[in-house]
């Protein structure tokens, strides 16, 4: 296998493998209310990415020693299915869905109205149905759909995309083999009417121009993913 | 200092006019968490608003409401929220000694003092008189700061359940099931000839033959499918 930066991953006309630009997102669709018992649900594909959401409360929390007095708190389980990616992974939580879970915790408290519902929780369940790369941002997009899905207060949408760096070129929203071979990956979580970060993980080395170069990319790409979340929201529930 | 990037970039500023989406168009406005929803400067936030640096905000996904100053989000989904007086109908998720804990669809349980139980209940017999999973229809007494709520099940007509079937639909829906003044819920029962108990946490007890529960059903299914909110 080669090494970092031996795959060409980048023709000379600046067209990647896929035969996107290096700005260029793959194709996303949203789903909401596929989960009929559910409080709240979405389905969502980014490439041949595919995570399934569902969220259930604020319900009472049980055991008793997890409720706080002042707020409410979040569940956040996210897992890969056994059958998701080409190498069978075991099931159960593991180091890296552990990982996921708690950075999308983090990054879900931030928008959530946790101090309406003190003493309670909420459930948000992440399944990756099918992987390539990049299934954190997709998570945690789709968990913002399904909370607001739920009617759970919350101050804004996250959106999540990441960028990163292949043959030395900044591109957009790294596939698989972009995200096995390239140098660096940086996935973000934004909120798209402030444009605050509520998460930031970078994988690699990044230059401070290059670094901008890539938040600059997942600004961008962000504002047209949360168009889409809009519209399926609004669509997808419409009379 | 360098520059570094900044987290607020132009294009990220939503071009909406002072008045946001509010008055641009009659009828159904659909907003989503985060949406702006132009100045709050003489508004007061309703229920699914809030008023951030002198802008309004929505926090829940719904259809946007306009009435005097006051703009509010009407939920496509919601969870019922106790509020002291309420009738509904709990199923029985625990119980201690000298109290039950009542589930009741909300986001936090209460409790069912012995004393305020049905009947002379015995210390140490509370689940000889009601047990877990047994449906109750009693009257919320009381709801803390802290969300901790007590019901009672002293007063007229509330008691355990025993016959019949309960239904489940989003507690927004309520009023159009019952209409104004409780005329389409009494066009139900007559049309029907079932029992109807409709809670105030969306749960409903229905009872009488099985074609008239069968119709009941369909008709919350019709409500529900309606306002996409799903029987439960």
């Amino acid at each position: 296998m080669g090494g970092y930066g031996d795959v060409q991953m980048i023709d000379e006309n600046g067209l990647r493998m896929d035969g996107r630009k290096p700005g260029d997102v793959r194709e996303i669709s949203i789903e909401t209310g596929v989960i009929p018992v559910a409080d709240g649900s979405c389905r969502m594909t980014w490439g041949t990415n595919e995570a399934i959401v569902a969220v259930y409360g604020p319900m009472e929390a049980h055991p008793r020693k997890i409720q706080r007095q002042d707020r409410a708190v979040l569940d956040v389980a996210y897992n890969m299915a056994p059958f998701s990616t080409t190498d069978r992974i075991r099931p159960g939580f593991n180091r890296r869905s552990r990982e996921i879970s708690k950075v999308t915790k983090d990054a879900l408290e931030s928008v959530v109205l946790l101090e309406l519902y003190p003493r309670s929780k909420i459930r948000v369940t992440i399944e990756i149905v099918s992987a390539e790369a990049g299934t954190r941002c997709v998570g945690l997009t789709a968990a913002s759909v399904a909370l607001a899905d739920a009617g759970i207060p919350m101050t804004d949408l996250v959106v999540s995309v990441a960028s990163g760096k292949i043959n030395d070129v900044v591109v957009c929203d790294l596939n698989k083999e972009e995200d096995n071979y390239g140098e660096a990956d940086l996935p973000m979580g934004i909120l798209p009417n402030s444009g605050e970060l509520v998460f930031l993980q970078m994988d690699g080395d990044l230059s401070q121009e290059e670094f901008q170069e890539a938040w600059q990319y997942n600004m961008d790409a962000a504002m047209a993913v949360h168009k889409l979340m809009v519209e399926a929201l609004k669509g997808g529930d419409s009379q | 200092m360098n520059s570094g990037p900044v987290a607020r970039l132009d294009n990220m500023t939503k071009n909406i006019g002072a008045a946001g989406p509010r008055g641009s168009a009659r009828g159904q406005t659909l907003v989503v968490p985060g949406e702006d929803l132009g100045e709050s400067e003489g508004f007061e936030a309703g229920h699914g608003v809030i008023s951030i640096s002198g802008r309004l905000k929505a926090v829940k996904q719904g259809k946007l409401r306009e009435k005097g100053r006051s703009i509010s989000v009407e939920p496509i989904h919601t969870r019922y929220m106790p509020r002291p007086g309420d009738l509904v109908i709990g199923y029985i998720e625990g119980c201690t000694n000298n109290l039950w804990f009542i589930e009741l669809g909300a986001p936090f349980n209460a409790i069912l003092p012995m004393s305020l139980g049905p009947g002379k209940v015995d210390f140490g017999g509370t689940r000889a008189v009601m047990d877990i999973g047994d449906a109750v229809l009693c009257r919320i007494q009381e709801v803390e700061e802290t969300h901790s709520s007590v019901v009672t099940m002293k007063g007229m007509g509330l008691r355990k359940i025993k016959s019949g079937v309960i239904e489940e639909i989003d507690p927004h829906l309520l009023g159009r099931l019952i209409g104004k003044g409780g005329d389409a819920l009494r066009r139900l029962k007559t049309e029907t000839e079932c029992r109807i108990v409709v809670a105030d946490n969306g749960r409903m007890w229905i009872d009488g033959e099985l074609d008239g529960i069968l119709e009941v059903r369909s008709r919350l299914s019709e409500i529900s499918g309606n306002s996409d909110g799903g029987v439960n």
